[in-house]
């Protein structure tokens, strides 16, 4: 699907939900401040709650919007889709999850792949969606930030990705953590051609995801409040048996730690990125040949 | 030595055993061939046991507290063993050892996940469970390997990554992350062996190997499968079943590709015969490092990547792709 499609998809549901006028749909009440938010405005405002700056979590493509220059976004890789090979079932099979998933999203599974611009500066981009079984990296996942990686290499273009996901998908049994090898294994090949590689955590970042290709990147950009850690929350608290304190594995815990470069506003990501990577691509020597002050 | 749950009809013939022994000893009686005909029993009984093996009783054995420990497998394969500490940034670890030796007439640096046999060894390994300067210490440890090109070994055997607030604090995710990014890179043959509990991404930090081994009773899993029985199966009692639906045996393993051989385990487990195991694991690690004596370290570089690039199926435009022979 090209995302002109998904914009004609998104008018419809928006339509819809705006002529059935449930008060739940237009009206969404801040989880962090309780301020009641006219949803129009919250999604005119990039889902920033406009009161407190509460991120809420965006879609794949509310997220490529955001963040890549009008129309410059050419997805790839989108026919990708599951397979249930170890058929695998729990409280629900696995391909009744697959899906059900598929039928409520716009892509065959937790990412979107493709390549854009960012302020004029072409880039291979992959952003994961939570909304598809909360972002959990399988084989697809794996494969497709693979290629995304991949095509840095061959390209040159600097490598995007934007995390947003609860770690492995267990579904998928020892292949989803060979997803971490794997992403992992194509970043020491872009590392070794020097392709700048800017990570993006969003909220969540937890799990498999966080300790593979989220926290490898050359830049890691972090946004204010997003949860990022190996272990979830619930499982330290058991752990530790003890309440985790206020702000622990937040974003700006993980600045306080120096496990971040940034923590950076939404509206501000796609200066901030254009802005590194200007930097960053100015090709050797370009920089040491202008005469000292 | 402990006996697991799923060898029963195993423990009334031992205790037995040890009955007519201790009578024999006090009574001054002999009773030798009764002794004899019990044990044939209790082997036909051991044998058919572990004919018959589920994957939860497999997890079991691999989780035994007997089980031989990368120290004592370092000790008993290397000589010139020599134990290396610390991450030079934070602490020494003790949930990961490492350390130079000879192997056959192979360098290696052995690198392993570290457990104890009792309590109180356990709570000073942390029960296997690293924290981030684990990690970092091995990651350390592989450089110096990588700088002097000797080929690096690893053991791995943990139940996970410590999953504790210290080790958010310290980055426990990135360093793990760095060090699957980091073993892609180096020029030398890495073997992994998972010899007891491959437990998740905590397994994988010392794991992204040329070769991966699983000794026959291993077991290795993206989450514990009573973390799976809880968070898929909404019931911690299914670990019986999540065991089974996530094909975590060195058999499962295999089959899906991920791992290269499995090595065979004395009869009843490797907790029995500790010398047996650890000349097993050596003679395959040897095998494996005389493989790549004329190899040069882009090929050694290369066969990493692409063992770890093929893994992953998935379809593409209605055609299944990278699946496993058994599939
Ligand atoms: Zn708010």
């Amino acid at each position: 699907m090209s995302i002109v499609d998904w914009f004609a998809k998104k008018e419809k549901t928006n339509a819809t939900s705006t002529k059935l006028n449930i008060p739940g749909d237009v009206w969404i009440k801040c989880p962090s401040c309780g301020e009641i938010l006219f949803q129009k405005d919250l999604e005119s405002n990039a889902k920033v709650c406009p009161k407190c700056q509460h991120h809420f979590r965006l879609s794949a493509f509310e997220r490529i919007e955001l963040l890549a220059d009008p129309t410059s976004f050419v997805e790839v890789d989108s026919s990708i889709s599951p397979i249930d090979f170890l058929t695998f079932s729990d409280t629900e099979p696995y391909q009744a999850r697959i899906h059900k998933s598929q039928s409520k999203s716009l892509s065959k599974d937790a990412v979107i792949t493709g390549s854009a611009t960012i302020q004029g500066i072409p880039v291979q981009l992959a952003v994961m969606d939570f909304g598809f079984m909360g972002g959990s990296m399988g084989a697809v996942v794996g494969e497709k930030i693979t290629r995304t990686i991949e095509r840095g290499v061959a390209t040159q273009n600097p490598v995007i990705v934007v995390a947003s996901s609860g770690g492995a998908r267990m579904q998928e049994g020892i292949m989803s953590l060979m997803q971490m090898a794997k992403t992992s294994v194509a970043l020491q090949q872009l590392a070794r051609v020097k392709v700048p590689y800017i990570s993006i955590m969003s909220d969540p970042t937890t799990g498999g995801t966080s300790a593979s290709f989220a926290t490898l990147g050359d830049i890691n950009l972090v946004e204010p409040g997003a949860l990022v850690s190996f272990a979830g929350p619930r499982v330290i608290e058991q752990t530790i048996r003890q309440k985790l304190p206020k702000g622990a594995q937040r974003a700006e815990f993980l600045l306080h730690h120096g496990m971040v470069d940034r923590v950076v506003h939404r509206k501000e990501l796609p200066t901030t990125i254009a802005k590194l990577l200007r930097v960053l691509m100015i090709p050797t020597g370009g920089a040491h040949e202008t005469t000292p002050l | 030595m402990k006996r697991l749950p799923f060898e029963k009809p195993l423990s009334e013939l031992l205790d037995k055993i040890e009955q007519l022994k201790t009578l024999s000893q006090t009574e001054g009686i002999d009773l030798t061939s009764e002794i004899a005909k019990i044990e044939e029993r209790a082997d036909a009984v051991r044998r058919d046991l572990y004919a018959n093996l589920t994957p939860i009783d497999v997890v079991q054995i691999a989780r035994h507290p007997n089980r031989p420990d990368a120290i004592s497998l370092a000790t008993l394969m290397l000589t010139d063993w020599t134990e290396l500490h610390g991450d030079r940034q934070f602490a020494d670890d003790p949930s990961i050892i490492g350390g130079l030796g000879l192997m056959g007439s192979h360098r290696v640096m052995l690198i392993g996940h570290q457990k104890g046999h009792d309590t109180k060894e356990n709570i000073y390994r942390n029960f296997g469970m690293p924290h981030p300067e684990g990690y970092r210490k091995a990651l350390r440890l592989m450089q110096l390997a990588d700088r002097f090109n000797i080929p690096i070994v690893t053991l791995i055997d943990t139940p996970g990554a410590y999953p504790g607030l210290a080790a958010e604090e310290r980055g426990q995710a990135e360093a793990i992350a760095r060090n699957l990014k980091e073993m892609a890179g180096f020029r030398v043959p890495i073997i992994s062996v998972v010899i007891g509990e491959g437990g998740s991404g905590g397994a994988l930090g010392i794991g992204v190997g040329n070769r991966l081994l699983m000794l026959q009773y291993a077991v290795y899993s993206v989450i514990s499968p009573e973390g799976c029985a809880s968070i898929l199966f909404r019931d911690a009692k299914k670990a019986d079943i999540a065991a089974k639906a996530l094909r975590i045996t060195a058999s499962d393993i295999y089959s899906l590709g991920v791992c290269h051989g499995i090595l065979p385990e004395p009869l009843g487990g490797a907790h029995h015969h500790w010398q047996e195991t650890a000349s097993t694991i050596q003679s395959a690690c040897i095998t494996e490092l005389n493989r790549y004596q004329s190899w040069s370290s882009d090929a050694i570089i290369e066969e990493r990547f692409q063992h770890f690039r093929k893994l992953g199926p998935f379809i593409e435009n209605n055609e299944p792709a990278n699946m496993p022979t058994f599939c």
